[in-house]
């Protein structure tokens, strides 16, 4: 069977969806920089009850675990599959870490009272109020983003597995890759702005 | 197939993301150690730079647009563009209340 294929359209229409996360997060940005601006001693005092330790360990999981789906698509590329299928599940590990991570970093805040609408937040100055509730917002979303990624690799994961994303087409995880490393972006600004604000 | 071909020879090899992954460690690093330093204004300056730098190279080369042909790097360049307007325009509004 003979089947038109589209390799760049194809990478094309992941980049076009690409831009429009990058405009939902960048709107989120703007929301924050503005805020920053109008509260900047109050998000200083916010951000060092955040742990920078956390924080960082995050950011090398899952720069991590973009380096191994990038390794994923040189595998695949090169024809070794289970190689492939190696590094894929070594960026799900690290993905799970991601988000085990945080939920410790979530839960210890949840008990401590710091929440929207927490006993503990709501006695504080507005601009940490703001500041906590643009933590669970824009980590919130960037979360639900990662849990989403996840879904996608195991996807492409059933797609190997019953051979339609092969050496020859591999397109799909190209494409999950791509979304992988956009994740990794939105974070790589993420770390700074909430957890090196001084 | 065409296509697939010419990114399998044109396309980086494992050694090449291993050493891009390297300099994003070294700067992760940086970035902390910088913001323990204090700067003033310059810290927001500084971490901003840094991960923008961080961001160039995931771009690049994690999402292999170093190796895309000119219309994907025009359009990745135009939207990158617009967000700087849509950026640069909030702070000229906000600034000037």
């Amino acid at each position: 069977m003979t089947m038109h294929r589209d390799y760049q359209g194809a990478k094309m229409g992941m980049w076009i969806f690409l831009f429009t996360e990058i405009l939902l997060f960048g709107g989120l940005f703007v929301l924050y920089s503005v805020t920053l601006g109008r509260y900047p001693t109050e998000f200083h005092e916010a951000s060092k009850l955040l742990d920078v330790t956390l924080g960082t360990t995050n950011t090398v999981v899952l720069i991590t675990s973009s380096l191994f789906a990038a390794l994923s698509v040189v595998g695949l590329q090169r024809g070794d599959r289970k190689l492939a299928q190696g590094f894929m599940a070594a960026t799900l590990v690290l993905a799970c870490c991601f988000l085990v991570i945080k939920y410790f970093e979530w839960s210890h805040k949840i008990h401590a009272g710091i929440y929207p609408g927490g006993e503990t937040l709501i006695q504080w100055a507005p601009g940490k109020q703001a500041f906590f509730a643009l933590y669970y917002t824009m980590t919130g979303l960037h979360g639900l983003h990662v849990i989403i990624g996840m879904g996608v690799f195991l996807w492409v994961w059933t797609r190997i597995v019953a051979g339609t994303c092969t050496p020859e087409h591999f397109v799909a995880l190209e494409n999950a890759g791509l979304y992988w490393h956009l994740v990794d972006l939105i974070w790589i600004y993420l770390f700074p702005l909430y957890y090196l604000i001084t | 197939m065409n296509e697939h071909e010419q990114t399998k020879h044109h396309g980086p090899g494992y050694g090449l993301f291993i050493a891009v992954w390297a300099a994003l460690m070294v700067l992760t690093a940086i970035t902390v150690e910088v913001s323990t330093i204090h700067l003033g204004f310059l810290n927001v300056v500084s971490a901003m730079t840094i991960a923008s730098i961080k961001a160039s190279l995931v771009v690049f080369f994690f999402m292999h647009l170093k190796y895309e042909n000119r219309t994907l790097k025009t359009m990745v360049l135009v939207a990158f563009v617009i967000l700087a307007i849509f950026i640069g325009f909030t702070f000229f509004d906000t600034a000037n209340r």
